[in-house]
């Protein structure tokens, strides 16, 4: 735990300095206290020209099969850009195996996707349009004649790209959208008060212990990391926490090496694993091919939790109690069921109360930026 | 920091050229290139060390490695021709920890064989464990190779028979690091006397690969990294062209050659040595450690733990580790070096700089 005795040893100074800052800084007005500089690719600079096309074809349902999905159908402002549902739903009322995750913060994600499958929110974008239970398109091709022909596009791409007609590719699509998704991000949490600026009053007494038992006998720092200046809530990395692989872990053998088969004879990852629900819960092994990674998926981001329910990458848990139950458990729902043999080995049991447990959970709900939370209550 | 990212770099380059072929377990491009008459592989689990607490309590930590790495053999394809398991089933040696250890290795779906180690040993001296897996030592034969499995934890008879009052007491003093009341671990006479005569019928060109849980090598007295009767046991391999020696133990990764004695260790399902003083914020059950050493991450129970499916290719091993929460490891016989090389870790102006993160 040589992360925790850093992160005690500087909170003194850190609290401090920060603390002073705020006195110059005017700290109410600083909607990404708490974050770190959002990462921007050199090949993609943000200009507000760009994110304003991007916000236009984030809206667009026109890039759909049947003309009624957009990537906001699923990541809806008013659910804190999810869509508040178990799976989220495509074209002709089609579902998917996975849970809809937040756009906010998306940008600091080392990868992106549940699984990882994508290193980028440019190549991310992608995807979904040409999924068979997402957007539905075949191809690409629908989404390039509309946006060479429709004359706002046409005027807007010009102008931040400097392309027309063939020149205009998909690539300058994707481009356009992460750069309005990298214009997503938010901070300035009670919890961020608390800690990044020494507001003791920005954390009631339940939400101070649940942050104590966040950092120690919860050992939910350890993935969901908090640095010194910075707290992403996330470690970007794969583990298998015992979501969806319980139910199917017994199959794993047969289901692993038809996964394989299946993508050595050409199968796309994210059409296999989005169709078919038990492939879905191989995770970061439909990624990587390692069979050390089963079941694994990405840890994400705790930021604005309380207003993304359900929970998980099924969504198959419906409220952060049943979150920390689970974990509490040890990697199990409900208490007693059946391990899975590829559990990550940062997941056992945590003997926690059921008082420490309600800690917890409204620690999580301090993690709410307040302009979400006030899109979410619009 | 400028240091490192040369360093970084560098090992960058030079482990894409040896980093030949792929670690991935599963590989279907590998069985268009497989010999079958030459080449095949097989897995290697070793020291789970099965802990009973009380009842049917039982360290709940090395339950789950060992169970994990079953389950991660039963994945492998190619399907290795056989399992081994490398020694130390249990902690105490007990019925209920030989047994638990056994329910879990009944979920492998291929043969398994066993070798003998310290802490199934010292409590019947293999008594309950012959019973359920056969003689402590003996040889077979596969795919033209000569496998030899030795219990290589036994020691002088004066110390097993004739100090200890109790075998609860001998086993926890063989079970302790730097024991002042331990001994050293050895084949023996009757092992070296039947080991000679298995060998004298093989001809010289047949690959030899023999199986013990301590190093038939010395390494380190004071844990048992030790084979008293190391060099008249190495002697009676040395006629033979091609001899690997694979052995556990030592809960890491080592390779060395000896002569024409290749020597590689396995890794533990349980944990790895040397780990630090604080291993976890839970109650705990590890052996008393007298040398902390930073080396695992303390949270992922897994991490420096492991278990490796080996390839056999024209009678040399090549060991792929399988390292949860880490990086695989490679380590394969060099023909043109003449010894054993790791794929990342190379000649001393190649190596990457310790670990140094957090």
């Amino acid at each position: 735990m040589r992360l925790l005795s850093v992160l005690t040893l500087s909170i003194t100074a850190l609290l401090g300095q920060t603390a002073a800052d705020a006195e110059t800084n005017s700290p109410a007005t600083n909607l990404l206290l708490g974050l770190p500089p959002v990462p921007i690719p050199a090949d993609n600079p943000q200009t507000p020209a760009k994110i304003s096309l991007g916000d236009k074809l984030f809206h667009d349902a026109r890039f759909s099969i049947d003309g009624t999905v957009s990537c906001a159908t699923c990541h809806s402002e008013k659910h804190a850009f999810t869509d508040g549902k178990q799976f989220s739903t495509g074209h002709h009322g089609l579902t998917g195996t996975r849970n809809a995750p937040t756009v906010i913060n998306a940008a600091y994600y080392k990868s992106q996707f549940w699984d990882g499958r994508e290193p980028d929110l440019e190549a991310q974008s992608k995807q979904p349009f040409v999924n068979p239970v997402e957007g539905g398109l075949a191809s690409h091709e629908p989404i390039l004649q509309i946006v060479r022909s429709d004359p706002d596009y046409k005027k807007a791409f010009a102008d931040v790209f400097g392309v027309t007609d063939a020149k205009l590719t998909m690539d300058h699509v994707a481009k356009a959208i992460a750069s309005f998704e990298r214009s997503l991000v938010s901070g300035d949490s009670p919890f961020d008060r608390y800690y990044f600026l020494g507001d003791k009053r920005a954390l009631n007494a339940a939400q101070v212990r649940g942050f104590e038992l966040f950092i120690g006998q919860g050992r939910c720092v350890s993935c969901h990391t908090i640095e010194n200046d910075h707290a992403l809530f996330t470690d970007s990395k794969f583990h298998n926490i015992g979501i969806g692989i319980n139910a199917v872990q017994d199959d794993v053998p047969r289901l692993a090496g038809a996964f394989l088969e299946a993508k050595a004879k050409g199968g796309e990852v994210d059409r296999i694993v989005l169709t078919d629900k038990k492939s879905s819960e191989l995770g970061r092994f439909a990624v990587t091919d390692k069979i050390t990674e089963i079941g694994g998926f990405k840890t994400p981001t705790l930021r604005n939790i309380d207003l993304t329910a359900p929970y998980m990458h099924d969504g198959s848990l419906k409220t952060l109690k049943e979150v920390v139950s689970h974990y509490n458990n040890g990697g199990v729902t409900p208490a007693g069921a059946k391990v899975n043999a590829y559990l990550s080995g940062g997941i056992r049991p945590l003997n926690l109360t059921e008082a420490q447990l309600d800690d917890l959970v409204e620690f999580l709900q301090a993690l709410t930026s307040p302009q979400q939370a006030q899109a979410a209550a619009q | 920091m400028s240091n490192f990212n040369r360093s970084r770099r560098h090992f960058l380059q030079t482990s894409g050229a040896l980093a030949l072929g792929s670690t991935l377990p599963i590989s279907l491009v590998e069985l268009a290139f497989a010999d079958a008459q030459q080449n095949f592989t097989f897995a290697y689990i070793s020291d789970a060390h099965i802990q009973q607490i009380k009842g049917s309590r039982f360290v709940r930590n090395w339950d789950r490695g060992l169970i994990r790495a079953v389950a991660e053999t039963n994945l492998l394809n190619p399907k290795p021709d056989f399992v081994m398991f490398g020694g130390d089933l249990a902690q105490l040696g007990s019925m209920p920890e030989l047994d638990h250890g056994a329910e879990i290795m009944s979920a492998l779906k291929y043969k398994t064989r066993y070798v003998m180690g310290e802490h199934d040993y010292y409590l019947d001296l293999g008594a309950y464990w012959e019973k359920l897996f056969g003689p402590q030592y003996y040889s077979f034969d596969h795919k033209g190779v000569h496998f030899v499995v030795l219990n290589s934890i036994r020691t002088y008879d004066d110390w097993t028979h004739k100090r200890w009052p109790t075998a609860e007491q001998r086993m926890l003093e063989m079970a302790g690091l730097d024991n002042p009341n331990g001994s050293p671990f050895m084949v023996g006479d009757e092992q070296r006397q039947w080991l000679k005569k298995d060998l004298a019928k093989i001809p010289r060109t047949t690959p030899i690969v023999v199986f013990s849980h301590s190093p038939l090598q010395k390494i380190y007295k004071g844990w048992n990294f030790w084979t008293e009767d190391a060099e008249p046991v190495q002697a009676l391999l040395k006629p033979f062209n091609k001899v690997s020696v694979i052995y556990g133990h030592v809960h890491q990764i080592q390779y060395n050659q000896i002569g024409n004695i290749s020597f590689h260790s396995v890794m533990a399902t349980a944990w790895p040595w040397p780990y630090p003083q604080a291993y976890a914020q839970a109650e705990q059950y590890l052996p008393k450690l007298t040398v902390p050493m930073n080396r695992a991450d303390p949270f992922f129970e897994r991490d420096a733990t492991g278990w490796q499916f080996i390839n056999v290719a024209s009678g040399h091993v090549d060991l792929n580790y399988l390292l949860p929460e880490n990086t695989d490891r490679r380590v394969g016989f060099d023909k043109a070096a003449k010894k054993p090389v790791d794929a990342a870790y190379q000649s001393e102006d190649a190596r990457i700089p310790p670990q140094s993160h957090f």
